[in-house]
C-alpha cells in the first residue's frame, strides 16, 4: 500500500469537523488569539471583536457573569416582588440604599447591566451557532471521508484472512447464486448492513501500487444527531429568550379582591392593581365576568402544623362574555380557570366583617362588608371604615381577629386562621376624612391628619358600640370571606414551554448521541480475503467495541474480540489524516 | 397498624439505617487503610482510545504506579477487598432501610414523602445512596463508598437532628402532580450532583498527586485522574438534563399555582444559577485550557450553588418556596 500524499485526504477531512468543535475556519477557533492585541483598522477590529465575542471562552465567562449577576437579586429585596420591603431597606440604609437603588440592585432582573450580560451571551450564541449550522448542514450532505490508510492505528481494530473453507466455500452445495467470498461481496454485505442501520456510508477503492490487488473500503459514520441536537439546544435557548421577552411586552396581569356574593368583570377599572407590558392593550381585555359564590377554607386543627391551610376553594359562576351562558366553576390554588388566553388564579383570601354605622340621628350611613388585610398566618387582619356621609365624618381603624386572643405582650391577636371566635378591635375617629382634596387615598388607610380619636372598643358579632357624645354608633353584624385573584395573560408562555422542551430534547441528543466512524477494508489475495475492521470514537465516552464487533460479524469475522491497533495509547499521528480527535482540544480556546 | 405506629416504624427504619451506614462507612474506610500497596484495578493500563485520550489533559499522564505496570492485575489486598464487600453489602441494607423509612413516612402522611425539609432530606439521602449503588452495579466503586455513605449519613443526620418535623398534610399550594414530578427530578439530580462532586473532589486529589508524581497511600487506591474525571462527567451528563427538566417542571407548576412561570423568587434564582454553572462546566470541558482542573472547580461550584439553594434559601431567605415547613 502506498501512502497517499497527505493532501489527498486532508481536504475531505477538513470539511468534516468534529461535531463538538467548531470548524477550523469557524469563529471559535481563532479565539486562540484571545490574548493578542487587536489588529489595526476598523474592519480588522470588528472581525477581531466578533471572534472574541463568539469564542467559547467568552461564552464561558459570560455564563459566569450571568450566574454572579443573578445573585444580588436573591439577597436584596426586589421591587417586582416586595416593593414595601425595598422601601424599608433603602430607608434603613441611607448611604448605601440610594446608591444600590441607582445601580438597579433592587430590580436586578430588569437592570441594564443584567440585560447586557444575557444579550451579549445570546449574541455570542447566535454568532456561534449560525456558522456551525452551515458547517453541519454541509457535513450532512457530504459522504464520510475515505478510509484512512492504516486502520491498524485505530483504537479498535481487527484483521483476519478468510481461508478457502470459510463462508463462501463452505456453501458449495448451495445454489450458484451464493456469492463467493470476495472482497467485493464482503464489502457489499457490510455496506448493506450499515445502511440498513442508518449509518452514512461511502465506498471506494484504494489506489494500488503496480502488481498489487486493489483493496476496497467502506467508510461509515453515525451520530450526526449529536451536533443537530446541540444546535437545536442553543437555538431553542434563543427562541426561549424571545418568547420570554414577547410575553413581557404583550402580557399583562392584574389583581383583584372579590368578596363572597360579589362579582368581577374584566375591565381595567375593576382591578385593584393592573400592570401590563409596553404593548399590552388594557382596552382589549377578554370580556369575561364572574361572581364569587362561596369561598371554602379548611385549616389543620390537630397539634402538628396547627393552622396550616388544608383547603382553599373558590366557587364562582362565570360568563365568558356578556350574554354567554353562566357556568359554575371551582378555582383552587393549583387549578386556575381560563378565559380566552387569560387565566384566573386564586392567590389569597381573607375576611370582610360586616359593619353598620349610624349617625347622630340614628340614620344608617354605612352598611357594607369591609375587606381587611391579613397580617400573619393566623389572619390577624387590619382595615378601615370611612363614613363620609356622617356629619361630622367618621372613620374607624379595625383590627379583625378570626379567633380572638389577648396577650400581655402582643396585645390582641388571632390564634387560629378560621373564624372560630371573631372579634373586632375598633378605634373611632371624628373629623375630616380628607377625601375632598382630590388626592387619591388608599382604602386601607385612614388619613387622620384632620381627625381626632374618640375611643377604642372591642366588638363581637352582633354587638353595637355607641360612640361617645352621641355622635353615632357602630355595629359588627357578621362577616364573610373574600378571595384575591391574579388574572394573567402571557402570550409568550406556550412558545416558552415549547422552546424549553426542544432545548431539553436537543440537550439530551447532544449529550447522549455518540458520533463514531467505522471502516472496513477488504482485499482479495491468493490465500483468501484479507479484511480489516476499525472504529474511531469522535466524541468523548463513545464505546466502539460493540460497533466494531457488529461490523466484523457481518464481514464474517471468526470469533474474537477487537483489540487496540498498534498505535493505541498514543495520539493518532498527524500522518493518519484523522485529525478530528484533536480538534476537541485544539479547536477552541 | 395505626398511623402512629407507621410513624414510629418509619423513624425506627431511619435510625437503623444510620447505624448500618455507619458500619458501612467504617468498612469502606478500612479498604483504604488496609496494608499493602494495592493499585486500583482501574489503574491497569487500558488502551486510551482516541476519543478519550486526545482530550485528557496532557499533563496528567505521569502515573508511575500505572504506566510501568504489566497488564496483569497487581496482587489485590485481600483484606481490603473483603472490607469493601462488607461495606457494599451494608450500604445496600442501609439503602433498603432508608427507602423503607421514606415510604412508611409517605404512607403515614398519605402523600409523597417530601412535604417538608425533613422528608426532603430523607429522600435526598435515598437519592445520594441510590445513585451510588446504581453505579456500583456496573463497576467496582468500593473506593467511592466512604464518600457516598458519608454524604448520606450527613444528610440523614441533619434531617433527624435539625430538620425533624411531624408529618402533616401539604398546604394546598403543594398538592399538585407537578410537585411530585418537579421535586423527584430535583431530588434525584441532587443525589447525582452530590456523587459527582465527591468524584470531582477525589479527581482533584488524585490529579494533584499525579502531577507531583507522588502516588502513595490512599491516593494510590483511587482510579487514575482521567477516569475519575470521565466518571464525574458521565454523572453530570445525566444529572444536568434532569435538573433542566426539574426547572421546567417547576416553572409549569409555578405557572399553575402563582400565575407566572418565572418570577425570580430566590429559589428560582438559585436553580437558575446552579443551571448556568453546570452549563459552564460542560462548556469548560469543551474548551482548551479549561478542561481538567478548572472544569472540576466549576463542577464543585455548581454543587455549592445547589446546596445554597437547598439549605440557604429554605432556611434563611424569605421565599415563596419557604413554606415547605422546617
Ligand atoms: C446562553 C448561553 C449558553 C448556554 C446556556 C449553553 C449551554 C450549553 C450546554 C448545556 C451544553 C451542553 C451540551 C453538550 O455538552 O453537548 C452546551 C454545549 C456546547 N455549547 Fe453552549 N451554551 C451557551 C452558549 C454557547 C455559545 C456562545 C457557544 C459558542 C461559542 C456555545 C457552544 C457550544 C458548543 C460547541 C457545545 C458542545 C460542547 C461539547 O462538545 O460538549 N454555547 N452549551
Amino acid at each position: 500500500m502506498s501512502t497517499p500524499p497527505a493532501s489527498a485526504e486532508s481536504p475531505v477531512e477538513g470539511r468534516l469537523i468534529d461535531p463538538a468543535s467548531t470548524p477550523p475556519s469557524g469563529p471559535g477557533q481563532s479565539a486562540g488569539s484571545a490574548g493578542a492585541l487587536p489588529p489595526l483598522g476598523a474592519g480588522g477590529f470588528a472581525r477581531w471583536a466578533w471572534r472574541q465575542l463568539t469564542s467559547m471562552r467568552t461564552a464561558l465567562i459570560l455564563l459566569f457573569a450571568l450566574a454572579v449577576a443573578a445573585i444580588p437579586g436573591s439577597v436584596l429585596p426586589q421591587r417586582g416582588i416586595d416593593p414595601i420591603l425595598v422601601r424599608e431597606w433603602i430607608e434603613d440604609a441611607p448611604t448605601w440604599g440610594p446608591i444600590l437603588d441607582r445601580l438597579g440592585f433592587f430590580d436586578v432582573y430588569a437592570a441594564p447591566w443584567f440585560a447586557a450580560i444575557y444579550l451579549l451571551l445570546f449574541i455570542s450564541v447566535i454568532g456561534c451557532v449560525l456558522p456551525r449550522t452551515g458547517v453541519h448542514i454541509k457535513a450532512l450532505r457530504t459522504p464520510p471521508p475515505r478510509a484512512p490508510r492504516r486502520l491498524s492505528r485505530m483504537a479498535h481494530f481487527r484483521t483476519w484472512t478468510t481461508s478457502p473453507d470459510t463462508p463462501g466455500a463452505q456453501t458449495s452445495a448451495a445454489p450458484a447464486s451464493t456469492a463467493p467470498a470476495s472482497a467485493a461481496s464482503v464489502l457489499d454485505d457490510v455496506e448493506a448492513d450499515l445502511r440498513r442501520r442508518r449509518w452514512r456510508v461511502a465506498r471506494g477503492v484504494d489506489d494500488s501500487a503496480a502488481g498489487e490487488q486493489p483493496s476496497g473500503w467502506v467508510s461509515a459514520e453515525k451520530g450526526y444527531a449529536r451536533e443537530t441536537g446541540n444546535l437545536l439546544f442553543h437555538a431553542a435557548l434563543i427562541v426561549l429568550l424571545i418568547a420570554v421577552g414577547y410575553g413581557a411586552v404583550f402580557g399583562w396581569r392584574g389583581n383583584v379582591i372579590v368578596r363572597e356574593g360579589n362579582g368581577f368583570s374584566n375591565t381595567l377599572t375593576q382591578y385593584d392593581a393592573w400592570g401590563g407590558g409596553r404593548l399590552a392593550s388594557p382596552d382589549g381585555l377578554p370580556p369575561f365576568s364572574f361572581t364569587l359564590e362561596e369561598f371554602r377554607v379548611e385549616f389543620e386543627r390537630s397539634d402538628t402544623e396547627r393552622g396550616s391551610p388544608r383547603l382553599f376553594e373558590a366557587e364562582v359562576t362565570a360568563r365568558a362574555e356578556p350574554g354567554a351562558p353562566e357556568v359554575t366553576e371551582v378555582i383552587r390554588v393549583n387549578e386556575p380557570i381560563a378565559f380566552d388566553g387569560a387565566k384566573v388564579f386564586l392567590v389569597g383570601h381573607g375576611y370582610a366583617p360586616r359593619i353598620e354605622v349610624r349617625d347622630a340621628d340614628g340614620r344608617l350611613v354605612f352598611d357594607d362588608a369591609v375587606v381587611v388585610l391579613p397580617q400573619d398566618g393566623n389572619q390577624t387582619s387590619i382595615g378601615v371604615v370611612k363614613v363620609p356621609d356622617a356629619l361630622p365624618q367618621l372613620g374607624f381603624q379595625m383590627l379583625f381577629l378570626p379567633t380572638a386572643a389577648v396577650d400581655d405582650v402582643r396585645g390582641p391577636f388571632s390564634s387560629f386562621p378560621d373564624a372560630d371566635d371573631p372579634a373586632i378591635f375598633a378605634s373611632a375617629w371624628v373629623g375630616d376624612l380628607g377625601l375632598d382634596d382630590g388626592v387619591p387615598q388608599s382604602v386601607y388607610r385612614l388619613v387622620t391628619d384632620a381627625m381626632s380619636q374618640v375611643g377604642l372598643e372591642a366588638l363581637r358579632p352582633g354587638q353595637t358600640w355607641d360612640l361617645p357624645d352621641g355622635i353615632g354608633s357602630v355595629s359588627f353584624t357578621g362577616w364573610q370571606r373574600w378571595a384575591s385573584f391574579q388574572i394573567a395573560h402571557d402570550p409568550g408562555k406556550e412558545p416558552a414551554l415549547i422552546a424549553s422542551g426542544l432545548a431539553l430534547i436537543g440537550l439530551m441528543m447532544s449529550l447522549y448521541v455518540k458520533r463514531r466512524r467505522v471502516w472496513v477494508r477488504a482485499a482479495d489475495g491468493p490465500s483468501g480475503v484479507t479484511i480489516e475492521v476499525a472504529g474511531l470514537a469522535r466524541t468523548d465516552e463513545a464505546d466502539l467495541a460493540a460497533d466494531v464487533e457488529q461490523v466484523a460479524g457481518v464481514a464474517g469475522a471468526p470469533e474474537g474480540k477487537s483489540g487496540p491497533g498498534q498505535a493505541s495509547g498514543e495520539r493518532l499521528g498527524e500522518d493518519s489524516g484523522m485529525m478530528d480527535g484533536q480538534n476537541r482540544t485544539g479547536g477552541r480556546r | 397498624m395505626s398511623a402512629a405506629d407507621l410513624a414510629g416504624w418509619s423513624n425506627a427504619a431511619v435510625y437503623a439505617a444510620m447505624v448500618v451506614l455507619t458500619f458501612s462507612m467504617i468498612a469502606f474506610a478500612a479498604t483504604f487503610s488496609a496494608r499493602g500497596n494495592r493499585v486500583s484495578p482501574d489503574a491497569r493500563k487500558t488502551p486510551v482510545t482516541v476519543g478519550v485520550g486526545a482530550d485528557s489533559a496532557p499533563s496528567v499522564r505521569v502515573d508511575p504506579a500505572a504506566s510501568g505496570q504489566p497488564t496483569t492485575a497487581p496482587p489485590i489486598d485481600e483484606r481490603g477487598r473483603r472490607a469493601g464487600n462488607v461495606g457494599l453489602s451494608l450500604a445496600w441494607l442501609g439503602f433498603g432501610l432508608l427507602l423503607l423509612g421514606a415510604v412508611l413516612r409517605g404512607v403515614w402522611a398519605g402523600r409523597v414523602p417530601w412535604g417538608n425539609m425533613y422528608e426532603y432530606s430523607l429522600s435526598s439521602a435515598v437519592a445520594i445512596l441510590g445513585v451510588y449503588l446504581f453505579m456500583s452495579l456496573r463497576r467496582d466503586l468500593r473506593w467511592l463508598g466512604v464518600f457516598a455513605t458519608g454524604a448520606t449519613l450527613l444528610t440523614v443526620g441533619l434531617a433527624v437532628t435539625v430538620l425533624y418535623t411531624e408529618a402533616a398534610q401539604l398546604v394546598p399550594a403543594l398538592t399538585s402532580w407537578w410537585l411530585v414530578i418537579h421535586v423527584s427530578a430535583a431530588i434525584v439530580s441532587g443525589g447525582a450532583f452530590t456523587i459527582a462532586a465527591g468524584l470531582t473532589g477525589l479527581y482533584l486529589w488524585r490529579e494533584r498527586a499525579e502531577r507531583k508524581g507522588r502516588i502513595s497511600g490512599a491516593v494510590a487506591r483511587l482510579p487514575q485522574a482521567v477516569k475519575l474525571d470521565t466518571m464525574a462527567y458521565r454523572i453530570l451528563a445525566f444529572a444536568f438534563p434532569l435538573w433542566t427538566f426539574a426547572v421546567i417542571a417547576g416553572a409549569i407548576w409555578a405557572e399553575n399555582a402563582w400565575g407566572r412561570y418565572w418570577g425570580w423568587d430566590p429559589k428560582e434564582t438559585w436553580a437558575f444559577i446552579t443551571w448556568v454553572i453546570y452549563a459552564g462546566y460542560l462548556h469548560a470541558r469543551a474548551t482548551a485550557g479549561w478542561r481538567g482542573r478548572r472544569a472540576a472547580y466549576i463542577a464543585i461550584l455548581g454543587w455549592v450553588s445547589f446546596l445554597i439553594n437547598y439549605f440557604g434559601v429554605n432556611l434563611f431567605v424569605n421565599s415563596l418556596h419557604s413554606y415547605a415547613g422546617v
